[in-house]
């Protein structure tokens, strides 16, 4: 997916406001790709510390991983801007399926 | 058009086809390996006919009968109903949405012959060692104890063929998303696109639970896995519930494009604005929906219990409102309407009555109490006929007399396309109608033969007729293809004088890039609105100039066969046959071969150009 308003070629858009939202834009990659660092150190350090229990673990981490799919889909994919509609579309669809899934596998089949 | 309308040899016409990558010629494909599986599919039906016609009759052995019922599933499920209905997305969906070709063209041919080669691999199961017998669900406990190789070339064969379906369904995604004409809003498209839209989004979603579930049933059969096999920890039911999350959206895959067929066909020839576009959209797109959320109501008596069982039977029932939207809109398409019945208007007309009676007797059954009752006798098998036969195959007929000439170029005879309908509309409801009452009595399904005396003879008789009806219907029909190709009149733009979309605004077939101007589309129903307005055609978008067309290739048709190479390996692999490693291999380097080939030689397709546009316009004028 192109991301026009930021690279576009076009001479009309104003160079000040492009500058400013390049500006904008890194300094949310990297404020996020900290905060990935981070989560990821958490993660390693749950596991690495004695006292917790695995069913703190395993849902714990889980949903680290979660936040950092939505860091990576929405500041490195720049799923954040406009013009993404329809891959969010299909996204949360087929989250929403599998999710569908796990749901009917983890209570009727498996307990 | 000119430099293509001249006579080609028939190699030269061979080799056309099997490296195109026009998306009219890879219908034309679909609908030659659709029709082609849909007659066997057809014989295998006649088959099981003839076998429980009469009581003890031992025209065919159990075991045979039990290939037999498993390959007229698996084949007109997967191989003629959905190459079917491909073969119409394909022909029409791309023009109706005003564009020269689908997004990936190469992509499409790939996915045809995946199929094509995956549909073989499976019927050649009839001539090595025995066809699958597992019922074309091919529930796990059954078929992890089926002897001889049946089931491999089930799972081999439906691997192959489904990943043609899934990459054929995302390339028609990505083709309505990106290409619409301009003016083609999402709201504007015509509900035959609409229903390919979402299909192709539910074969996006469906598809990849089977894929999971073959790849699982491969190695527990050939590669001693135990996913499967309760004595080593596996459990069985997950494939039931793998095959039926693909399994139920799979129903809707055929059955929204058949919707599809059907409301272009109620708005044509009632003259008439379709009734409720934007609830038959609404519709669709909840139906497509919901059709996730209720596989469990084909595993009601597994023992899900209770609580499982509510949830997924007020879902089951629930999909009874979006589907009654949409029979109240075609029928208030025709109210008022100037109806006329040509022979799709027959088929529409009948699919609605058809169509109700299976619904009926699906809510019936999405009571879980009652389908303790039901399950697993005729009475399903009736029920699954009806939607099937009445909804599917109706629309498969109506969509090749409406279709016909916008992909050939000729008019089927009506007279015998109405001999066509009446037979097999008496025939389908002869057939199955009886065998709600049959399955109420007791018969059980998947049985080869009954005893005399339980009161089932005279009805499996009619239902056996029934078939004779059905199979008349479908001689007629290829007599007519013959005849009609073989008179060859041709006809224009808009054969039946009523087309309302950008499709009847093309010649008949149309040129191979499609449109010499992309047309402006100024609302629902594009070409009906110009001709209302006492215009010829379409108003252009975009001064003449010149188009980028792919060129042709070769290796789709290679990586497909690379694969139904492997899949002979694959298959004698259990055997500890010395040469099956080095067979799989050879498959598998002819398809990486093939796909490196494509990956690192660059092909930026040719140009039309803007003359060569023009000259065909001063053509046109001194043959017309």
């Amino acid at each position: 997916m192109a991301n026009p308003q930021l690279n576009s070629g076009n001479p009309r858009v104003d160079i000040e406001y492009r500058r400013k939202k390049s500006a904008e834009e890194m300094r949310h990659q990297v404020v996020s790709f900290a905060l990935m660092i981070f989560l990821t150190l958490i993660a390693f350090a749950a596991v690495a510390m004695k006292g917790f229990s695995a069913w703190f673990i395993v849902p714990f981490i889980i949903l680290l991983a979660i936040v950092q799919v939505i860091f990576q889909l929405y500041y490195f994919m720049h799923m954040s801007h406009k013009g993404h509609e329809a891959p969010s579309l299909f996204l949360y669809s087929g989250v929403l399926v599998g999710a569908v899934t796990v749901l009917a596998f983890s209570t009727i089949i498996w307990w | 058009m000119s430099t293509y309308a001249q006579k080609k040899g028939f190699g030269a016409t061979l080799w056309d086809y099997l490296t195109t990558v026009d998306h009219k010629k890879i219908a034309i494909l679909y609908l030659i390996a659709g029709g082609f599986f849909f007659v066997i599919g057809g014989l295998e039906a006649v088959f099981i006919r003839i076998q429980l016609a009469v009581p003890n009759n031992d025209f065919v052995s159990a075991g045979l009968f039990n290939e037999i019922i498993t390959m007229h599933g698996t084949t007109m499920i997967f191989l003629a109903a959905m190459p079917l209905v491909f073969a119409f997305m394909n022909a029409i969906m791309p023009l109706q949405i005003g564009a020269r070709d689908v997004a990936f063209p190469f992509v499409n041919a790939l996915g045809f012959w995946l199929f094509f080669f995956g549909g073989v691999f499976l019927n050649l199961s009839w001539f090595f060692d025995g066809a699958p017998d597992a019922g074309w669900t091919s529930y796990a406990s059954l078929a992890m104890a089926s002897k001889g190789h049946g089931v491999d070339f089930y799972v081999l064969g439906l691997q192959i063929s489904g990943l043609g379906t899934l990459i054929g369904g995302i390339n028609f995604l990505v083709t309505i998303i990106n290409m619409r004409a301009p003016g083609m809003t999402y709201m504007r498209m015509p509900l035959f696109t609409w229903s390919t839209f979402v299909t192709s989004a539910l074969i996006l979603f469906a598809f990849p639970p089977l894929t999971v579930g073959l790849v699982l049933m491969m190695f527990d059969r050939m590669f001693g896995s135990n996913f499967f096999e309760t004595s080593m920890g596996g459990n069985t039911v997950i494939w039931e519930h793998l095959f039926w999350i693909f399994g139920h959206p799979e129903v809707y895959i055929l059955i929204l494009p058949a919707f599809g067929i059907f409301s272009e066909i109620f708005a044509m020839f009632s003259r008439k604005r379709l009734f409720g576009y934007s609830s038959m959209v609404f519709a669709t797109v909840l139906i497509g929906f919901l059709g996730f959320m209720v596989w469990a109501h084909h595993m009601f008596t597994t023992g899900l219990g209770p609580v499982a069982n509510a949830i997924f039977a007020v879902a089951t029932m629930a999909i009874g409102v979006p589907t009654g939207i949409k029979i109240f809109n075609w029928l208030l398409t025709m109210w008022g309407g100037s109806v006329k019945f040509t022979t799709p208007m027959h088929y529409a007309v009948a699919f609605i009555p058809s169509f109700v009676a299976g619904g009926v007797t699906g809510v019936m059954l999405a009571s879980a109490a009652a389908d303790y009752q039901y399950h697993d006798t005729y009475f399903v098998v009736a029920h699954f006929h009806y939607v099937i036969v009445g909804g599917v195959v109706f629309a498969l007929l109506a969509g090749t007399h409406l279709y016909w000439p916008k992909m050939f170029g000729t008019m089927l005879n009506e007279t015998l396309g109405k001999i066509t309908f009446w037979l097999f509309f008496i025939g389908f409801h002869m057939t199955f109608f009886i065998q709600h009452f049959l399955g109420l009595w007791g018969m059980p399904r998947r049985v080869f033969t009954y005893l005399p005396g339980q009161g089932f003879e005279t009805s499996n008789l009619i239902s056996s007729l029934g078939a004779v009806f059905m199979s008349l219907a479908v001689i007629v029909l290829l007599y007519n293809i013959i005849a009609t190709s073989v008179k060859n009149v041709r006809v224009g733009n808009d054969p039946w004088g009523d087309g309302r979309t950008l499709e009847w605004a093309l010649p008949s077939p149309p040129p191979f890039y499609n449109f010499k101007q992309l047309p402006l589309v100024r609302g629902l129903d594009a070409y009906w609105l110009e001709k209302m307005e006492g215009k010829k055609g379409m108003t252009p978008a975009e001064p003449v100039g010149d188009i980028h067309m792919p060129n042709a290739s070769f290796l789709p048709f290679v990586i497909a066969f690379g694969l139904f190479v492997a899949a002979f390996g694959a298959l004698y692999h259990m055997d500890d046959k010395a040469w099956s490693v080095p067979v799989i291999i050879i498959g598998l380097l002819i398809t990486f071969g093939a796909m490196f080939l494509r990956s690192v030689k660059d092909d930026h397709g040719f140009h039309i150009h803007k003359e060569e546009l023009m000259e065909d316009d001063k053509d046109k004028g001194v043959k017309a």
